[in-house]
């Protein structure tokens, strides 16, 4: 059969069974919308908390991002998993126990304040909105490049296959999507990475592959590989090149930032008690790990496989680097997707893969007669292409794309989720008509679901700069304004309305602001970026992407200084505070 | 001894298991794997050096551990302090 058939066949296949699931599991009161009835097994929600965190970003990219960071990348590793720590010690357990719908609803009632509420919807609608957008393009790239249909039809069947599930199932039929999602995803991403890890060691395992001996030769394949691309002019694969103190922070504000992203607390009001809730917070991080422990052993695997393809033998002599005419099967395919670029520089009819920033290096290659780095090479290919490089049958493609679709599409329900749900609850229930029935306001959940998709959809077609500042403003964002006042608000009594508002404004204001100096996403017509994006000129070395850890810090500082200032919250508060810390109901006995 | 002081206490203890935890939880990752990186890729452990393995491997599976660990235990809090579900 042919690839796109195949392809079609598969991805086809895993969409009936979003649809049946979905048909399946009706909302039918917004308890089920909100929070599925609160009733999701530890075990299922941790599985759906997986395909709910793990991105198109994490599926498609991040093995590539860390095949060309080495060590660099293990922020990426550290910081997207250590925020569930976070949340299963510190804010999980508590938040269940409140036992309301949404996270804007307990900012709202700990700081009896409406401004807070609505202070908290608008940064969830901003950081939900540049994820989901970021989505729904991986959803249309998918598409294009496996079933070779315009980006828009791509994100047209995407936006459709959401707006089912989603409006019509809520949470509920959310929650049952992601457990397929994630069965679909976590499948397609191990068994190219245990074909590799065969190929390269002869062990099936990727995660102790890549600490073992290279088959038929007498060297520990890191070793090998810090060998092979520092002979092309590239830094040691194992040892980093960025700051310290800048990987620290970035770690840290990815770590926080999980912690306060509200599509993924939310996934915990969905259990039966707090103790679930906990529960549920490891057997989501070791889903997640089953992904998050492969990338780094498939980056490090596939960046091998691609430097050698290209450098056959020796560097320096003329007949050691692939002649373009000989490239492979594979290399064709993603040329003509523009994610590998050949450009004959020297006009030798052979590809030149090396490092030529490295000024020493350059000089040194001169003498061979090469005249710059010829490939460019997309890092986006280093999962898309590894089935065809490693040699797998074709099925194993068609399960790709279906794999990232299923990771992009988990992603964006649960984020439209959140969105519709605090316009619905927060904003139209909680502001402006509290008297809505329940019949009415679940009715506007799903009009503001579907409206949110439509607008996705939108951006995801025309992305606007700040789309691709996902991890800086997303996370960055969700570290310096929410975490916080979560976490004061769950641990301190003391703290108070004044101090929750003024320290959410200052980390928003704060983290927004330096990513704006040096990025300029939304003020371009007032100059920015005002500054050149370079190390040189980042308060202490920080960059954009780690700067939320200071906006965090200034949060808390903010939000404890203006709270002594001022008089104390009401009986009520602490009364709250006091109901959230114990698993039981006190008030009942 | 009062219901309140059962829960003063409850409540300590966990704040303590959290420190702990949270203790572990920083070394692995940000002490291991970024501020000791350079002294422990001296070691090496099969085909990894020590640091890199951490930053990319070990403090993910100590993550997994720990929240495990830390249900387990507070499982156990919440029935001797009498502040659980059931």
């Amino acid at each position: 059969m042919e690839l796109k058939t195949l392809t079609y066949l598969v991805v086809g296949a895993s969409f009936l069974v979003y649809i049946g699931i979905a048909v399946w599991s009706r909302a039918a009161t917004t308890g089920d919308f909100y929070v599925a009835g609160k009733h999701v097994h530890p075990v299922a929600n941790g599985m759906a908390t997986a395909a709910d965190w793990m991105s198109a970003a994490s599926f498609i990219s991040m093995a590539g991002l860390i095949a060309f960071l080495g060590y660099d990348g293990s922020v990426y590793l550290m910081g997207w998993t250590g925020g569930y720590v976070l949340l299963a010690l510190l804010i999980a357990p508590y938040l269940r126990k409140f036992g309301k719908f949404t996270v804007p609803e307990f900012i709202g009632e700990r700081y009896e304040s409406r401004l807070a509420r609505i202070v908290a919807v608008i940064c969830l609608i901003f950081i939900s909105f540049t994820y989901v957008a970021g989505q729904m393009r991986g959803v249309g790239i998918v598409f294009s490049r496996f079933l070779e249909v315009p980006i828009g039809i791509g994100l047209v069947v995407g936006m459709g296959i959401v707006f089912i599930y989603a409006v019509l199932g809520g949470m509920k039929g959310v929650t049952y999507t992601q457990i397929a999602q994630y069965c679909v995803l976590i499948f397609a991403y191990t068994v190219p990475a245990i074909f590799i890890a065969l190929q390269l060691t002869g062990i099936p395992i990727p995660q102790l592959a890549f600490g073992s001996i290279v088959q038929g030769e007498s060297i520990y394949f890191l070793q090998k590989l810090n060998q092979v691309v520092t002979e092309l002019g590239f830094p040691e694969y194992t040892s980093g090149n960025k700051s310290k103190l800048d990987v620290f922070c970035i770690t840290a504000a990815l770590m926080v930032g999980t912690a306060g992203l509200p599509h993924v607390i939310v996934r915990f009001f969905t259990v039966r008690k707090v103790s679930d809730a906990r529960l549920s917070a490891g057997w989501a991080l070791l889903f997640i790990a089953l992904l998050y422990l492969t990338a780094p052993a498939v980056g490090s695997m596939a960046r091998l496989n691609l430097t050698q393809t290209i450098q056959t033998g020796a560097v320096g002599e003329p007949a050691g680097n692939l002649a373009y005419a000989e490239r492979p099967d594979w290399f064709r395919t993603w040329e003509a997707t523009g994610l590998l670029e050949f450009d004959d520089l020297n006009g030798d009819g052979r590809i030149q893969y090396y490092n030529d920033q490295n000024a020493e290096f350059a000089q040194q290659v001169s003498s061979y007669g090469w005249s710059g780095n010829e490939l460019n090479v997309d890092p986006d290919i280093i999962v898309l292409a590894n089935p065809e490089i490693a040699g797998l049958p074709q099925w194993v493609i068609a399960l790709i794309a279906a794999g990232g679709i299923a990771a992009a599409l988990s992603t964006a329900a649960g984020l439209l989720l959140v969105i519709s749900s605090s316009v619905s609850h927060d904003l139209l229930k909680g502001v402006f008509a509290p008297n809505i029935s329940e019949r009415r306001e679940l009715l506007a959940g799903r009009v503001s679901a579907a409206i949110a998709i439509g607008i996705a959809g939108f951006l995801g077609y025309y992305p606007p700069a700040f789309v691709a500042q996902v991890v800086a403003f997303a996370f960055g964002l969700a570290a310096a304004s929410l975490f916080p006042v979560i976490l004061l608000g769950i641990f301190s009594s003391r703290i108070n309305k004044q101090g929750a508002i003024a320290g959410m404004l200052t980390g928003l204001v704060f983290t927004y602001g330096y990513i704006e100096f040096f990025k300029g996403l939304f003020l371009p017509w007032a100059g920015a970026p005002w500054s050149e994006n370079i190390a040189a000129n980042w308060l202490f070395g920080i960059s954009p992407e780690g700067i939320g850890a200071v906006g965090m810090c200034l949060n808390f500082v903010v939000a404890i200084v203006v709270s002594r200032m001022t008089p104390p919250p009401s009986a009520e508060v602490r009364q709250l505070v006091e109901h959230i810390r114990y698993p039981r109901d006190f008030a009942r006995e | 001894m009062t219901a309140q002081d059962a829960r003063t206490r409850y409540w300590r203890a966990n704040l303590r298991l959290v420190a702990v935890c949270l203790g572990i939880w920083f070394t692995v990752s940000f002490g291991f794997g970024i501020l000791l990186v350079e002294p422990l890729n001296q070691i090496q452990i099969f085909g990894f050096d020590l640091g890199f393995w951490f930053a990319q491997q070990g403090s993910i599976l100590c993550f997994v551990v720990l929240i495990f660990y830390y249900a387990w235990r507070m499982n156990r809090l919440d029935r001797e302090h009498g502040v659980d579900e059931d």
